[in-house]
């Protein structure tokens, strides 16, 4: 009888030692994967890297841009397209265009921005007129230095 | 003592002999869908061995992808035929997984005990995709720069997740060189290695369950149904299949070369004709078609989002068809199936002609 009761006692002793046992090592096993996939994830994620903070880019002499014409440009990481129009204005606008990321190109025949993937559509002043851009191209500003046609970010004073 | 007794002795040959003795494949109207997922299987080792081919004069890099590629198919002796082996094949491959695909939903396959089959082939298909979309960028050419941007943009509309997918596929903010090592990376390494793990376990399934046979047939007493043994009747006509389909592969790169194009230029604007590889393209004629806003959701967030639970629920058939799994055929499910055919066929044609 005696006997008989203290076995009880033991194995149940047994086995929440067991169970102790279990959960320990489960955890540690989870914790162990955890630390495994832990550096892998945050491998895979590229570093940001600071956007190369440019404020203005040279975009060439005046006379690389007869009346008409565009080119498009490296601004930091970034293409912009810069063109004059017939009358000989210059423009520069974001040269990714707002629906998928395409680059966009300027027609000469209507002084327009036109994207070829899914044909949208853009004014000089780069807002989204036709076709599936949702957002007007970010507007850079054109300063004409001596004959050095130099582009710059935002509004100009 | 032979050599066939000592391997014996040590490998248990006797006991794979006897198992390929006893599998047969049933006959009847549909026994040429069994050699779909054969088909598939044969011209993903035809990719890997002539994507290994590639690899020894491919060289990553946005100085060197383009140029390389050129090389093969201008200077090294059967390059071209290797590219085209590898392009056109890669497409075929695509193609027949799709028909293996379909054929096994109308004949519902999928149905217990099978779910797992099914499972694991929908991974196969849509890692079989990936490896489409990571090679497409590989010969770094103006089409295929613009349609990994595209790809990858709407990859990134995705909500919450979206910007962080971007970045982890282009390797950044752009599609740049780091893009180009990543694709690499992810088309000959991390996929093949995870596709091969995941077609073992396809393979070992279809091969401890056998093959199954649709509904109706199940209800024929098994003495009036009739079979073929697996070896060597089945396997020779694999084998038949498989000759077929690689002079296939090898008349269609001779006489439809896939053009390289030009390479591409981050300063250069998006050229006309832009567009994904085919396979993608009834997605991508959808959100084209979507207008900018429908009702209070963006048009194309609302179409991702459609594909996202289409493509979960056309993942987990075998627990929604109720039906299948008492042997039926549920009229939903085929009708499904059907809709769901002819609206990829028609969106994909219509996305070729606009
Ligand atoms: C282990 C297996 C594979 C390896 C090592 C491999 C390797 C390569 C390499 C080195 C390239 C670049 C050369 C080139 O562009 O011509 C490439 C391109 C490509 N791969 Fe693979 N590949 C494998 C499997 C696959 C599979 C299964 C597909 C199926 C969809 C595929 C689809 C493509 C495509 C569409 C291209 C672009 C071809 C082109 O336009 O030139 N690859 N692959
Ligand atoms: S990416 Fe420019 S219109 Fe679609």
């Amino acid at each position: 009888m005696n006997s008989d009761y203290s076995d009880i006692v033991n194995t149940s002793k047994k086995q929440t030692r067991r169970k102790f046992l279990d959960v320990i090592l489960g955890a540690g096993f989870f914790a162990w994967i955890g630390a495994v996939l832990y550096p892998i994830g945050k491998y895979l994620v590229p570093p940001k890297v600071a956007d190369i903070s440019v404020d203005s880019v040279e975009a060439g002499v005046i006379g690389e841009f007869p009346p008409n014409s565009s080119k498009i440009i490296r601004f930091g990481r970034r293409p912009v397209i810069v063109f004059r129009q017939h009358n000989g204005d210059f423009h520069a606008l974001s040269a990714t265009c707002t629906h998928l990321d395409c680059t966009v190109q300027y027609k000469s025949e209507t002084e327009q921005i036109w994207c070829a993937c899914h044909n949208g559509l853009y004014d000089i002043e780069g807002r989204n007129i036709s076709g599936p851009p949702p957002k007007p191209l970010a507007q850079y500003q054109v300063v004409l230095q001596n004959d050095k046609v130099i582009v710059t970010r935002g509004e100009m004073t | 003592m032979g050599i066939y007794e000592s391997l014996n002795e040590r490998l248990y040959l006797d006991k794979i002999v006897e198992f390929s003795k006893k599998k047969k494949v049933p006959v009847f109207y549909g026994t040429i869908w069994y050699y779909l997922g054969g088909v598939s299987l044969f011209l993903f080792i035809t990719q890997v061995v002539s994507g290994i081919l590639l690899l020894l004069y491919y060289q990553p890099g946005v100085a060197t992808a383009f140029e390389s590629v050129r090389f093969i198919v201008s200077k090294v002796e059967f390059g071209w035929l290797i590219r085209e082996i590898h392009s056109w094949s890669a497409n075929l491959f695509i193609f027949f997984v799709f028909i293996h695909m379909f054929t096994v939903f109308f004949a519902k396959a999928y149905r217990k005990p099978r779910e797992l089959t099914w499972f694991s082939g929908m991974l196969l298909l849509f890692l079989a995709m990936g490896f489409g979309f990571s090679g497409y960028l590989l010969p770094w050419n103006e089409l295929a720069f613009f349609a990994t941007k595209v790809g990858s943009d709407i990859a990134g509309s995705i909500p919450g997740i979206g910007d962080f997918l971007l970045r982890l596929l282009r390797g950044g903010d752009e599609v740049s060189g780091a893009t180009l090592s990543r694709f690499f990376g992810i088309h000959v390494a991390i996929i093949p290695a995870v596709f091969t793990v995941l077609l073992g376990i396809h393979l070992v399934l279809v091969q401890v369950q056998g093959m199954s046979i649709p509904p109706e047939l199940e209800k024929v007493p098994e003495k009036d149904r009739r079979y073929m043994p697996f070896f060597p009747n089945f396997a020779l006509r694999d084998v038949l299949t498989w000759l077929i389909i690689l002079n296939v592969v090898a008349l269609l790169a001779v006489f439809f070369p896939w053009e390289l194009g030009v390479k591409a230029d981050f300063l250069a604007p998006a050229p006309p004709g832009v567009k994904p590889e085919w396979y993608f393209m009834f997605m991508y004629q959808t959100l084209r078609l979507l207008p900018a806003h429908v009702w209070f959701i963006e048009g194309e967030l609302l179409g991702i989002l459609t594909f996202m639970v289409g493509g979960l629920i056309w993942f987990f058939v075998p627990l929604l068809d109720k039906k299948a799994k008492v042997g039926e055929r549920s009229k939903f499910w085929n009708w499904f199936g059907i809709i769901l055919i002819i609206y990829m066929i028609a969106m994909t044609i219509w996305g070729y002609l606009v």
